[in-house]
């Protein structure tokens, strides 16, 4: 009843010409205005989305930033405790969120909870593993990731540019998991990686891996995932992807209120909309990128032709097979970071 | 009050602006970067302090001196063909096209830089990739068996490069050339001079400041530059601005960042301070 009031009051409150703002460090596929309008139309507010890339990145804006000046973070799932850690992410209402309808796997308490509370929830999810145009390779050998190097598929990969999935890719191809990468480890994924390198045509953002696979520039995109293929699915229906028999990685992004926020309550409204089965659909087929919605019961708003791109029937299998994430601490994250570095400049 | 320190007091009055602008926009913040770049990283804290270890790695780590040495490198390329290219171009629009067309044609050639500098380098990528306009009108002419393998390349990096500069290049030397009296070419003909001795002797000294000018601020542009190695060059080789985004975005390592920028600033005061002698910087 509480919780009713103080949204209505919210919704009361919001006097036309007097806007509140809303402002949200988020990544590319928040800024969807089919996304977003529906909440500035039910609060009567206007939400500022700002973009960031990488968490670094993201951190450090709000390293400069007064509080207040941010009232809600999207933020790399894995990424959360340092976030928390930072003094950046404030508390949530555990009990006003939905997660008894989220997949299991994306509850994500681990990440999402720093001693016992709860200061982010899951948004969003897919994988980092190898996308592919069908009529250019056999998908019979994207099921393995040592094909990659054979010699058969040289000049014709691209390497997504973000290091953790990639290296994580990396660690499965050499059966290691990636909760398992140690600085003592790390250096047995060299030569993998460089011969991942040598075999590949380029090292890509977003952007330009979905180019370079659409125009044909690559056959293959190595930390690609439905993310960077769904988005395509009309007009390039030839473009697929797959998890690898050796594994895939899941990547996951929640999304928190920030600490020193100056409307919590409108914050949290947000934080509810975007992992209500409305948002949660919306925030799945967004323009920027597609992913899986956390909430399982988002299924109800989306289409069938929307759910068979997504392979919303296959999750089970897909999330059985895929692992988190590395979480390196600062001492092995600059170590990856170095040999990521390293592996740009052959 | 004397008139000369009224004078005086007015111009420090009308400098003023820019003085200020210049110090809290420029001048303190790059104090402040320069004093970042002698901090070092404890895990993901910055440590204030004076460590020239960030400037004692950019010399030593190879994966450092080769990004400095690849921006070096593609901005010496850039910058040359670029002032091959546009010189002739200029001229041609200075002195062949009619005055009452030379408008037309300036704009003409400065059209592209009505884009986006990111749409424009996509563009590129999609003219100059396997199945692109390029390889696909050579294919079709006969000319290629297999497509040219030009994006994703340095190659790829340079085109983006030039086609940009050119444009630059143009305007700083067509402005130079226009402001020629033509009585010096005459008067070199009359003295037997030939048309290429005539050139090489009056016009090009004469131009010499507005191609300088036009090659300084191609280097500054192009060293810096971050989005066309990006997107054009695949990310196949590391530049400086690479690098120091790679600081920036994944590892949050500002001291670090702070050092290259460092490095890149001083790589640039270096350009000016050889070509100062020549630098027309009102002739832009």
């Amino acid at each position: 009843m509480t919780r009713t009031l103080s949204a209505l009051a919210l919704i009361l409150t919001a006097t036309p010409g007097l806007a509140q703002e809303l402002n949200a460090l988020v990544w590319c596929d928040h800024t969807d205005p089919a996304l977003i309008e529906p909440f500035e139309q039910k609060f009567g507010v206007k939400v500022n989305l700002k973009e960031y890339e990488g968490t670094a990145a993201g951190l450090a804006i709000l390293d400069q930033s007064q509080p207040g000046d941010w009232d809600v973070l999207v933020i790399d799932a894995v990424d959360v405790g340092r976030a928390v850690e930072a003094g950046h992410l404030a508390e949530l209402p555990a009990d006003q969120l939905p997660t008894a309808d989220f997949f299991p796997e994306l509850v994500m308490a681990e990440n999402n909870t720093v001693d016992g509370k709860t200061y982010a929830v899951t948004e969003k999810f897919g994988y980092n593993t190898i996308s592919y145009d069908k009529t250019k390779v056999d998908p019979a050998d994207m099921e393995d990731m040592a094909t990659l190097t054979s010699g058969k598929y040289d000049g014709r990969i691209g390497i997504y540019d973000y290091y953790l999935p990639v290296l994580g890719l990396v660690a499965l191809g050499q059966g290691i998991n990636t909760a398992d990468i140690t600085a003592d480890n790390l250096g047995s994924l060299r030569d993998p990686l460089m011969a991942l390198r040598a075999a590949s045509k380029q090292v890509s953002d977003v952007v330009s891996a979905q180019t370079a696979l659409a125009t044909g520039e690559v056959d293959i995109v190595v930390g690609g995932g439905e993310w960077l293929t769904a988005v395509l699915a009309v007009e390039t229906p030839n473009l697929d992807w797959t998890i690898p028999k050796q594994g895939g990685l899941r990547w996951a992004q929640s999304i928190g209120v920030v600490a020193g926020s100056t409307q919590p309550d409108l914050a949290l409204e947000f934080v509810k909309y975007i992992v209500s089965p409305e948002g949660q659909a919306r925030l799945a087929t967004s323009s920027c990128y597609w992913g899986m919605p956390a909430n399982a019961k988002a299924g109800d708003a989306l289409t069938a032709e929307q759910k068979t791109v997504l392979r919303w029937d296959q999750q089970p299998e897909f999330l059985a097979r895929a692992q988190l994430y590395p979480i390196p601490d600062a001492a092995l994250d600059t170590a990856m970071q170095d040999l990521w570095t390293e592996m740009l400049a052959q | 009050m004397s008139l000369q320190v009224r004078e005086r007091r007015l111009g420090w009055g009308l400098l003023a602006p820019a003085l200020i602008w210049t110090a809290a926009f420029f001048v303190l913040p790059f104090l402040g970067m320069v004093a970042l770049s002698f901090a070092h990283m404890e895990g993901r804290e910055v440590v204030r302090g004076f460590d020239p270890g960030n400037y004692t790695r950019i010399f030593t780590d190879p994966v450092m001196l080769g990004a400095l040495w690849n921006s070096l490198e593609i901005t010496a390329v850039v910058t040359v063909i670029s002032v091959v290219l546009a010189y002739p171009l200029a001229a041609i629009i200075a002195f062949r096209v009619p005055a009452r067309w030379q408008r037309l044609a300036l704009l003409m050639a400065v059209l592209p830089f009505w884009t986006s500098y990111v749409v424009r380098s996509y563009a590129w990528l999609l003219v100059l990739g396997q199945n692109g306009v390029l390889n696909q009108a050579l294919l079709g002419l006969g000319l290629l068996v297999e497509p040219l393998e030009i994006a994703s390349t340095r190659a790829a990096t340079v085109i983006g490069f030039v086609h940009f500069f050119v444009m630059l290049l143009t305007l700083t030397i067509y402005a130079n050339l226009i402001q020629l009296s033509p009585n010096y070419a005459r008067a070199a003909q009359d003295l037997g001079a030939s048309r290429w001795q005539t050139f090489v002797h009056v016009i090009l000294p004469l131009t010499l400041p507005g191609v300088v000018t036009g090659a300084f601020l191609t280097f500054v542009l192009c060293i810096g530059d971050y989005i066309t190695p990006q997107i054009l060059g695949g990310n196949t080789e590391l530049t400086l601005p690479q690098l120091i985004m790679l600081q920036l975005g994944r590892s949050g390592n500002f001291p670090l960042a702070s050092a290259l920028s460092v490095v890149l600033m001083a790589v640039v005061t270096l350009a000016y301070f050889a070509s100062s002698r020549w630098l027309r910087l009102d002739r832009v």
